[in-house]
This record gives C-alpha cells, sequence and structure tokens, in this order.
C-alpha cells in the first residue's frame, strides 16, 4: 500500500498531466480516503478470499499520460459480433480510443471519454462523478479515484430511448507487468433507456496485467439499462472491479456479469433501489477452470417499499479453479412488501475445485416476500447414463449437462445478438477449444 | 442375435442374477414376468450397462460380440435400446438437441452422412406420429414436466428414432391408462420387422394382449425357471407365481 501512497505523492503532477481539472479535483479526497481505509482487509467479512494487498504487491507501471497510440483496437482486436447492431467504443490501458470518425448519435446522447465528457458537460459531470464512490466506496474505489486516467461515458438525456446497443472493450496488453485503473460512468435521466455491453480483453499473456475498474450507474425514474459484461481474459490477468446502481422510482436495471476467461477476479457490486417500484436483475455466470479464480460479492440495499431484487449466479468449476459467491440483501425497516430472491448454483467437475458460497439476508421488514436458494454439486449421474444408453459419449453428455446448466441465465439476455454469439462461445468454451476470443471470430 | 450364458450380477456385493441363460433370435418377441425384486429390471439394467452392476460370471453375446467389455455408449451404436422404467429427466437439455446428438453419434459410428438440420426435423415429425407424441414436446426439455404416459411415449418415440435392433421394454406399461397404453403398444408394433427383436418385461399379462410375445419366461431369484408359450402368460395372470417356485 505504502508504494501506491509514495507514488501518488511524488508523481501527482504526471497523474493530473492530460486529465481535464475536474476529473483532478477529486483525486485528494480519494487520497485520504485511502490513507485511512486502505485495501480492504484479507479475511475481513466480505474478502474472504481474495487478498487484495497481496494481488496488488508486484511493482506494476502505470500508463500515465495516454499511451494508447501504442495498440490500434481495430487491427488488434477486430471485435464483430454478427447481428449486434452496436455503436463501438474501445478503451485501451485504461483510455478512451479516439475514433477518426466520431460516430452520429441519436438526441443528445453522450457516449464517449471521461474527460471530454467532463469538459463538455461540466455541471452534470459534477453531479454525478464520484458520488457513489464517496458515498459508498471502500479503500479500493478510492484507489482508482486517484489513479484513474480516463475512461468511458455514456449519458442519456431524459426520455431519450436508444434502441441501438452500445459496446465498449476494454483492451489491456503490453510488454511489462502494469496496472491501469478505468472507469465507466453511466447516466440515464428519467425516462431513459439504453443497453451496454462491456466486453474485457487482454491483447498479451505474457506480463501481468491488472485493473481496477469503478463502474457507477444512475437510473433515474423510469429509466431502463441493460448492462452485460463479459471477461474473457488470459490466466495473468487480475481485474478488480466496483460497481454501483443507484436507483429511483420505477427504474429498472438489468446486469449480466459473465466470466469466461480468466486470471483472478473480484466483481463487487452495491446496488441500492432509492426509489419505489424500482427492480434490478443481477445475473452472473462463471466458466472456469485450471488455476483461475472468481469471486463475486453483490450487496442489494432495499432502502424504500414495493423494491425488488432478483439474483441469479451460476458457476461452472473445473480442475483446480475457486469461485466464491457473496450475496447480501438488506431489507431496512418500513421497506415493506419487499420483493428479493436470490439463487446461486454450482456446478463441480472435479474433485480439485472449490466452491465458497455465501447468502446473506438481512431483513428488518415484516412484510416481504425474500428467498434464496444455493446448491452446490456434481453432474447428475442418473442423466449422463440415460444419455450414453442413446449412443451419446460421455464428453458429449457432460457438455450436453453442462451447457444446459447455463442456459436460464443465457436466456435471460435480452440482446439476441448477444445471446447467439454467447452459446457458441461457451460452447467451444466447453470443449477447450476457447482460448481466448480471437476477435469473436 | 442375443445369447446369455450362466449370468451372474450383483449390486453393492449383493448378488440378483444367479446363472441366467437366454437365446434371443431375430424376429422374436420374449416377454419376461417374474415377481418383484426376481430380478428382472436387474438383468436389462446389466445389457444396457448399467454401472452400478457388477458382473461377475457368465457371458453375454450380442450379434457375435462380447457385449460385457463396451461401454453403453457403444451397445446403444450396435443397436441395444432400453426403454426405462423410469425415464430421466434432463432440465436444460431439449429433446431437439438430445435426440439429434444420439441419432447423429448412431451415423458416425456406422459410418453414414450426418443428416442436415432439415432432414433430421422430418424424420422426427415422421417418428413422433407414430406414438402420436405432442409436436411441442419436441421443444421441451427431455422429459421435464411430462405426464408418466407422455415419459413412456417419449421412450418408444426415441426407439423409432435410434430403430434398434433389440429393444428391452422394461415395464413400459406401468403407469399408462388404457388409452395410453394402446397408443405405447402400437408404436412398438409398428417398428417390429423381420430382422430385429424385443424383450418385454412385464408383471401383467394385460400389455401381452398388444403386443404378442412368441416366447413367454419366467424369472425367479435371478434365473429363468420356467420357459413356454403365450399360453403361459395367462396360466401366471390365473395362478400367480406361487405354483412354480
Amino acid at each position: 500500500m505504502q508504494q501506491y501512497i509514495d507514488f501518488f505523492n511524488s508523481q501527482r503532477q504526471k497523474i493530473d498531466e492530460s486529465c481535464a481539472p475536474l476529473l483532478n479535483s477529486f483525486r485528494e479526497k480519494a487520497f485520504d480516503t485511502f490513507q485511512g481505509l486502505g485495501f480492504p482487509a484479507y479475511q475481513s467479512e466480505d474478502y474472504q478470499h481474495t487478498n487484495l494487498s497481496a494481488l496488488l504487491k508486484p511493482d506494476f507501471g502505470f500508463y500515465l499520460n495516454h499511451p494508447n497510440a501504442e495498440i490500434n483496437p481495430h487491427k488488434v482486436f477486430p471485435c464483430n459480433v454478427p447481428n449486434l447492431n452496436s455503436y463501438k467504443h474501445f478503451v485501451v490501458n485504461g483510455c478512451y480510443y479516439r475514433e477518426p470518425m466520431a460516430q452520429e448519435l441519436p438526441q443528445g446522447i453522450f457516449s464517449g471519454s471521461l474527460n471530454e465528457f467532463a469538459k463538455q458537460h461540466p455541471a452534470v459531470f459534477s453531479e454525478y462523478y464520484n458520488w457513489q464512490v464517496d458515498e459508498k466506496g471502500d479503500g479500493l474505489a478510492a484507489f482508482n479515484t486517484m489513479f484513474v486516467q480516463d475512461g468511458y461515458v455514456l449519458y442519456v438525456p431524459k426520455n431519450v430511448v436508444c434502441e441501438k446497443a452500445f459496446q465498449l472493450t476494454n483492451i489491456s496488453g503490453g510488454k511489462v507487468d502494469s496496472l491501469t485503473n478505468r472507469r465507466i460512468l453511466v447516466i440515464l435521466e428519467s425516462g431513459a433507456q439504453a443497453k451496454l455491453l462491456v466486453c474485457d480483453h487482454t491483447t498479451d499473456t505474457q506480463p501481468l496485467l491488472a485493473a481496477t475498474q469503478v463502474v457507477e450507474i444512475y437510473a433515474e425514474e423510469n429509466a431502463s439499462f441493460d448492462f452485460y459484461e463479459l471477461e474473457e481474459s488470459s490466466p495473468n490477468t487480475i481485474r478488480l472491479t466496483t460497481n454501483f446502481v443507484q436507483q429511483a422510482d420505477s427504474s429498472q436495471v438489468i446486469i449480466h456479469n459473465i466470466t469466461l476467461s480468466n486470471g483472478i477476479t473480484r466483481n463487487n457490486y452495491q446496488v441500492d433501489l432509492e426509489g419505489e417500484h424500482a427492480e434490478t436483475h443481477l445475473y452472473g455466470m462463471v466458466i472456469a477452470d485450471a488455476q483461475q479464480k472468481v469471486d463475486n460479492f453483490t450487496l442489494i440495499n432495499h432502502h424504500v417499499p414495493n423494491s425488488l431484487s432478483n439474483e441469479l449466479f451460476k458457476y461452472v468449476l473445473d480442475d483446480e479453479a475457486i469461485g466464491t459467491f457473496g450475496g447480501r440483501i438488506i431489507v431496512v425497516e418500513d421497506a415493506q412488501k419487499t420483493q428479493a430472491c436470490q439463487n446461486n448454483h454450482n456446478l463441480l467437475g472435479s474433485s480439485g475445485c472449490r466452491m465458497f458460497s455465501k447468502p446473506q439476508l438481512e431483513i428488518y421488514a415484516d412484510d416481504v416476500k425474500c428467498s434464496h436458494g444455493m446448491t452446490t454439486g456434481q453432474l447428475d449421474e442418473t442423466a449422463l447414463f440415460y444419455m450414453c444408453s442413446r449412443g451419446i459419449s460421455i464428453q458429449e453428455a457432460v457438455l450436453l449437462l453442462k451447457f444446459a446448466f447455463t442456459n436460464d441465465v443465457l436466456q435471460s439476455i435480452r440482446l439476441e445478438g448477444l445471446r447467439d454469439r454467447l452459446k457458441l462461445l461457451i460452447e467451444k468454451r466447453f470443449r477447450g477449444e476457447l482460448v481466448k476470443c480471437q476477435g469473436c471470430i | 442375435m442375443l445369447t446369455i450364458k450362466d449370468l451372474h450380477a450383483s449390486i453393492n456385493g449383493r448378488e440378483i442374477l444367479s446363472g441366467l441363460n437366454l437365446q434371443i433370435n431375430a424376429g422374436e418377441v420374449h416377454a419376461i414376468m417374474g415377481p418383484n425384486g426376481s430380478g428382472k429390471s436387474t438383468l436389462a439394467a446389466v445389457l444396457v450397462g448399467h454401472p452400478a452392476y457388477e458382473v461377475t460370471q457368465g457371458e453375454v453375446l450380442f450379434e457375435g460380440e462380447n457385449l460385457l467389455e463396451m461401454t453403453p455408449e457403444v451397445r446403444s451404436r450396435l443397436g441395444l435400446f432400453l426403454s426405462f422404467q423410469y425415464p430421466v429427466e434432463i432440465p436444460g437439455v431439449s429433446m431437439v438437441n438430445f435426440m439429434r446428438t444420439a441419432v447423429n453419434e448412431h451415423r458416425k459410428y456406422k459410418g453414414e452422412t450426418l443428416l442436415s438440420a432439415g432432414e433430421f426435423l422430418k424424420m422426427m415429425r415422421e417418428k413422433q406420429d407414430i406414438v402420436e407424441l405432442d409436436k411441442n414436446l419436441v421443444n421441451r426439455s427431455v422429459n421435464e414436466g411430462f405426464s408418466g404416459g407422455e415419459k413412456k411415449r417419449n421412450e418408444i418415440f426415441q426407439m423409432a428414432m435410434l430403430e434398434p435392433k433389440l429393444a428391452i421394454l422394461d415395464e413400459t406399461d406401468s403407469g399408462l391408462d388404457i388409452d395410453a397404453l394402446r397408443i405405447v403398444a402400437n408404436g412398438v408394433n409398428q417398428l417390429k420387422r423381420p430382422d430385429n427383436a424385443a424383450i418385454v418385461i412385464t408383471h401383467y399379462q394385460r400389455l401381452l394382449d398388444y403386443i404378442k410375445p412368441d416366447i413367454v419366461h419366467v424369472l425367479y431369484n435371478g434365473r429363468i425357471i420356467k420357459t413356454g408359450t403365450p399360453e403361459l402368460a395367462l396360466e401366471l395372470e390365473e395362478k400367480g407365481y406361487d405354483w412354480l417356485k
């Protein structure tokens, strides 16, 4: 931790140099918070299985001064999901990649660089940026605010409905061990609707590539937002994300987090349902083998009556993989008529893999409908035998069952093009054919 | 087609089959009857290679080859089929996917070309008619939420798709009402050919009114204690098993 405090103190000018002054104005306070809190402690209640201090101990290089000229995303990563019509954006090593030609966007939508947004919309930026980190954040989120260089903003003004999805591809790569700190800010004003797909990729498998990512989502009254996140990185990747969601009356947010391949991943979600009839659907799917680790932690706060949350996380683990799921739901006193449903189901394919699951429901209201369910087990042997008795090989039968296990998460994806593509990628992944997405080809 | 010699099999160390002999030729339908616990279902499970059963002695030849050395999937591809007494539900795996995978594995094994999606669906539609199976069932998960009758019809539908040389029907009549029984039996009769054979395992004469056996065996304490003509089944219905013991 001290190395980062020293680095911040000595490199302050360099950290600020290429960023918008408004973005820089948040660093000092974040620095104080980080000095006070540090990284969340290993084996503390919410970090039983991920040791942040150890993960961030190596001497990482930082990308300052917008270095993305080195990587042309169109050359290294011509990501193209067929049948998914989207506005495409890239963030390379934490910095937004400026396209030579600007894309035409409907009615006042901003979709682009965080620095650019700070300059173009200073009032909106100041109102939303870092507010949730300040209110709810821990040392990891503050750390991101201290060092963030750039990121992506999606801002959809009042009552604007955008049918076409936005797609952001995060690319990490380089020749030395590096740590990038990236940021996503999503603001949907009242009645606005949008969908965002974020894909994480790495171009190099050799150096250690670490990233922190803070996502702040604001869904105002009646807004509707679909957020899909797909990680397809390499074994030498560390991904630490913190996602904050703030929802007003009758807003709807659907989140999917899918880990197809990775190294070590920790995803934090904190959803605050602040408005009545607000609705959150949080889905997760993890496919991990070898020595991969995936730790998803979710916290959903029902602050007011009549809100709904629905969670479903599914893990398919093999080899020596370790999966962790923490699901906390808090229903405050007076948040009557809350509906909260949480499910976590896990499939273990070997005796070496491990799953840790901890559902935590704290309910202080007395007229609510809350449920949770957790199962961890192996493939159904009677089903396997039934399939083999029809001439299906054991390998193919295992594949069919694993694929079936992921089916309900897949079916909840509302972007048809993405759903079809994921089906293919998951099948390839289970067949061991998918090392990386290879431009989704 | 099938020759069983002195077959002994056990589960969890307990011997269920103790010296069973049986010869089945192409074109024949054999009925195997017997009281509860006599080993009827064990015989079916052992023949298709259920991993819970251990064969301790004896020999089974199917089309001249040593059946006991083969994995369950290879037995199926060679033409052995079991209609399960309790068909298994497989949530999330659609009937279409399940059957396409199975049919293609059979074709691959025989060196035949794989069916196109169109050819496969046409074949499914034809075979569904044999057991009057609801068209929508094929889009649902395997056996999930099927009624007892639908599950049994689905077994015969799978048999129609895979066209086995030897079909074993393990208490296919249990849990069926008269209409379903007739549909299932009609399906089995339609699939009968001079070059295939069937073993019908049942408790009751009722099914044998619909599926006419050529030979009836009585299984008791893991061995066949009596073999006879179809009239034997009628006699058993009337007198029970006690007079044979």
